[in-house]
């Protein structure tokens, strides 16, 4: 846990009698329009190990997925609580509302999770967007967005919230964030986009260890070909590390055993606004040169993609300046899977 | 007077789930409907999309099933653009599914099914040194098991329990009379949910390894997207087959030593529950992990087939393919099909949102008018399940050997007849035994692998048909698979190199489908019929069996595009 914080070891102890002298803060855990992959992941940490979090460290009074109690002793629950620990109880939400048709496209106990979620806000003392989908809408946003599905943030605007995005969120990243603001008492620092920097404050690709073939223009040109083989860039496989603030390039997942390009995929962006509508996944990123290559969240990732292809491109236009024996961008040769940049819903 | 119970939400399940019952006099459950509450619409988002990405939209229909969407979706557009994958992506899709099989199905028994028929309170009661002679009769084999282990893990309930927050065993069914273990019994199974819980996060590093992460692993159109190089250090190399290599056998040891010792004791407390929750009768099986291609169904080692009516003698058989097999039914869903149509093969699929029921806040449903987001499919008419037992019962009557023998030695050891598989026990004791082969073939698969390498063989992806240049400019195609949960299939209609139709039937829309135009239940609320309830405002027994079918409503619950086009054919290799 301390490793994963980025704390030295003097600090365990401290971290282990505030985690243990307190009352366990009551955690109340909706779930809305989502695909449940939120939990599958936390219930995946290693350091700390999910029992330690569900059984020591947090009360998690309610969260139908793992709860015994359903039905009316489920609501029951949420219903104490929230009169109870009224401006004392943390919401974690995982999915998010959808909002045409009066809420009907969710409800839980004949109710919408539209206005559930409204009325659990309504007393929490800060709420935690667990993936993309809370944070920023995630697939059922992406283009038609059919049932007006809506992350957190456009919903509630009056609470402080922590925006964990990423589909889903690292399981280490996820109890990391919890596990600092119990060790710690205060919300973590947040960017912009209310992520907390100690996790989403870097591109992927500026930590990436294929960093160094980017930089000497060795790429994967087709799957599975002597590039692939040899684990050079996934740039021109549309790779989205360029654009995406995540620790996967650090933390890693599962405990460290790999990440998407560590196992030859590009990174898709999950943890980015917008990145389903963001696509064709295999186009790589445009490239329009302008300068400011060493952009940050607040500066480039302004939820449009377009905005943070520039960045990228730029990127790549100072690389090509100081390569100056090349002829061409990198990426700019030919392959079967290029195609020019454009930006359109499908 | 008929009293109606109401369980919603459904807790320890996947997604949304609704289920009102009507109890007699005798508190027995008369009429039972199943309602998904969620919609999500992937299918109209898929509209226009590339095709080559429509694994990642699908298979964020569910994180808990990660990787079977993914799964059905490239084999449903490699089916439409011909694809054949090199025999090692084959295997490393089977190494991946048995993996999310072995994981997903102890985690069902341990953390969202163990509830209904352990009493953790009554754990406090538990002797250690009894609790250890217990967990030693049961499963010899399995180490953590001395006094000084239980003595512990009480220590840990009773510290939790006196702290007075109970987080998610609060206002649960504790003391509840249809709870039969003895202290030592619901002891050594709190132990090992957590045991359980510290494991299952081990075993699917086998996903990280070829896809990057769990959930949600990464997967590809014509291969797999791990490279494999033995003499590089940036790939699928000795190092990583060394880390799968060690987790398969920490899985055969949970499965055999923990698993299924805790399963049949814990069947063994509940006998009646041989004779409840049977059902439809009905089970379905598309068949899954080919040993020579996706087209050579005779060489799955989960077997495709048909039973109807509970009669093992014969094995019908199903074909995707032929529009009057399977159709999907409305009457009672929110949604209306043009010109006033019933029922519609998925090809042929048109779907359009149209929801009637109550607005929330809402007290109850009517069964005599649409109450649900699911639709009800049904094979030539006929209500079917799918799932473990489905697999587990068209294996058995196929005659094959590796699933009679373990189906007869649990059978055996619980001194039942075959009879007793038509049950909430019989459903849940399928999985534990499906689980049980599945942990063998991962290694068989493994060992396939290795012996792919030891010849030669490492590729892992075809290309020649990754560029959307080669493609027709039209095609169509369709990919199954056996998800944990049952039966899936997509189907997949490319235009001008984009998506132009995207349709899915998922495992949970066949198990708790509505009633159709017919009045026929679906597999969850025909399950319920009969139930006896020792008390209706805790409605633990509701919750056996509905989690036996381990529910996932993210995946039921999809829509068919509004603009669904008719589909001539279907393209059968």
């Amino acid at each position: 846990m301390t490793a994963c914080m980025g704390l030295e070891s003097t600090m365990v102890p401290r971290v282990v009698a505030a985690m243990e002298t307190k009352p366990r803060i009551p955690v109340l855990w909706l779930h809305g329009l989502e695909c449940t992959c939120c939990s599958e992941s936390f219930i995946r940490s290693s350091h700390p190990i999910t029992q330690d979090v569900v059984f020591n460290m947090i009360s998690l009074d309610y969260d139908d997925t793992l709860q015994a109690a359903a039905g009316e002793q489920c609501e029951e629950i949420r219903d104490k609580i929230m009169k109870d620990y009224k401006g004392r109880y943390l919401l974690a939400v995982e999915g998010n509302a959808p909002t045409k048709d009066g809420g009907v496209y969710c409800t839980v106990g004949g109710r919408s999770f539209l206005d559930i979620l409204k009325e659990t806000a309504e007393g929490a003392k800060a709420i935690v967007a667990w993936g993309s989908c809370a944070a920023n809408g995630c697939v059922q946003n992406a283009h038609p967005n059919p049932t007006g599905a809506e992350p957190i943030k456009r919903i509630i605007s009056h609470k402080p919230i922590i925006n964990v995005p990423g589909c889903p969120p690292i399981a280490e990243v996820m109890t990391g964030v919890l596990t600092y603001m119990l060790t710690f008492d205060q919300l973590p620092e947040l960017d912009r986009n209310g992520r907390p920097k100690m996790f989403y404050g870097q591109r992927i690709h500026d930590k990436c260890y294929r960093r160094p073939f980017f930089d000497a223009g060795q790429y994967v040109e087709a799957w599975d070909d002597d590039g692939a083989r040899k684990g050079w860039c996934l740039y021109k496989m549309g790779c989205r590390g360029p654009t995406t603030y995540n620790s996967c390039s650090t933390v890693k997942w599962n405990n460290g055993v790999s990440f998407p390009i560590g196992s030859g995929h590009p990174c898709m962006g999950c943890s980015e606004e917008n990145f389903w509508d963001n696509g064709p996944f295999y186009q790589r990123l445009s490239s329009i040169p302008v300068p400011g290559i060493d952009s940050t969240p607040d500066t480039v990732g302004k939820t449009l993609v377009t905005l943070t292809g520039i960045g990228v491109a730029a990127h790549l236009g100072s690389y090509w300046i100081r390569r100056a024996t090349r002829k061409e961008l990198p990426g700019s040769a030919t392959s079967a899977t290029e195609k020019p940049a454009e930006k359109e819903k499908p | 007077m008929t009293k109606r119970v109401v369980v919603d939400p459904v807790t320890r399940i996947e997604g949304h789930l609704r289920v009102e019952a009507m109890l007699d006099d005798t508190n027995h459950i008369q009429d039972a409907m199943s309602s998904g509450t969620m919609w999500r619409g992937i299918e109209v988002i898929l509209q226009g999309r590339d095709p080559r990405d429509a694994w990642a939209f699908t298979e964020r229909i569910c994180g808990v099933c990660t990787t079977v969407h993914a799964l059905a979706s490239v084999r449903a557009v490699e089916n439409a653009l011909g694809i054949q994958v090199p025999p090692n992506a084959d295997v490393i899709r089977n190494i991946m599914f048995l993996t999310q099989y072995i994981q997903d199905h102890v985690i069902h028994f341990y953390h969202l099914h163990a509830l209904d028929w352990v009493d953790v309170v009554s754990a406090l009661k538990a002797d250690p040194a009894a609790t250890s002679a217990l967990a030693q009769k049961v499963s010899p084999k399995w180490p953590l098991a001395s006094p000084g282990y239980f003595a512990d893990v009480a220590g840990t309930v009773k510290k939790f329990v006196e702290s007075g927050q109970l987080g998610i065993f609060q206002n649960a069914y504790w003391g509840h009379p249809a709870y039969k273990l003895p202290p030592e019994a619901n002891l050594m199974a709190v132990a090992h949910y957590l045991e359980a819980l510290k494991w299952q996060k081990e075993i699917i590093k086998i996903h990280t390894v070829f896809g990057g992460k769990n959930p949600h692993p990464n997967y590809l159109v014509g291969g797999v997207p791990s490279a494999i190089a033995m003499q590089s250090d940036n790939a699928i190399n000795m190092e990583r087959l060394n880390l799968i290599g060690g987790l398969i056998p920490q899985a055969i040891n949970i499965v055999e030593n923990l698993y299924l010792p805790d399963l049949l004791a814990v069947a063994s407390f509940y006998p009646e529950w041989t004779k409840i929750g049977g059902g439809l009768g009905n089970y379905m099986s598309y068949g899954d992990l080919p040993q020579n291609g996706i087209g050579d169904i005779a060489k799955f080692r989960i077997p495709r087939g048909i039973i109807l009516n509970k009669n093992l003698a014969e094995v019908l058989p199903v074909d995707l393919a032929d529009p009057a097999q399977i159709q999907e039914e409305i009457a009672h869903s929110w949604y209306q099909y043009p010109g006033g149509q019933s029922a519609l093969h998925p090809y042929d699929g048109v779907t359009e949102p149209r929801y009637t029921g109550p607005q929330p806040p809402y007290q109850e449903l009517d069964e005599t008018k649409a109450y649900s987001w699911l639709k009800s499919p049904r094979w030539k008419g006929n209500a079917m399940e799918v799932g473990p037992l489905s697999r587990m019962l068209v294996g058995f009557a196929s005659g094959r050997t590796d699933y009679k023998e373990v189906v007869t030695e649990a059978l055996g050891q619980l001194k039942v007849g075959p009879e007793a598989l038509f049950s909430t026990l019989g459903r849940t004791a399928a999985r534990g035994l499906e689980t049980q082969l599945c942990a063998n073939w991962l290694e068989a698969e493994f060992d396939q692998l290795v012996s792919n390498l030891k010849n030669g063989d490492s590729t892992t992806a075809d290309t020649r048909s990754w560029s959307p240049e080669t493609w027709k400019s039209e095609s169509k195609g369709y990919g199954f698979s056996e998800a944990p949960r049952g039966s899936l299939c997509h189907w997949v209609h490319i235009k001008d190199q984009k998506i132009a139709n995207y349709q899915i039937v998922v495992p949970s829309t066949w198990n708790a489908s509505p009633r159709d135009a017919k009045g026929q239940h679906g597999a969850y609320e025909s399950a319920l019929l009969g139930t006896p309830m020792a008390d209706p405002k805790r409605p633990l027994e509701i919750l056996r069996t509905i989690h036996s079918f381990d529910p996932c409503l993210a995946c039921a619950s999809h829509v068919i595009g509004p603009h669904g086009e008719k589909l001539a054919e279907i393209i059968v290799r």
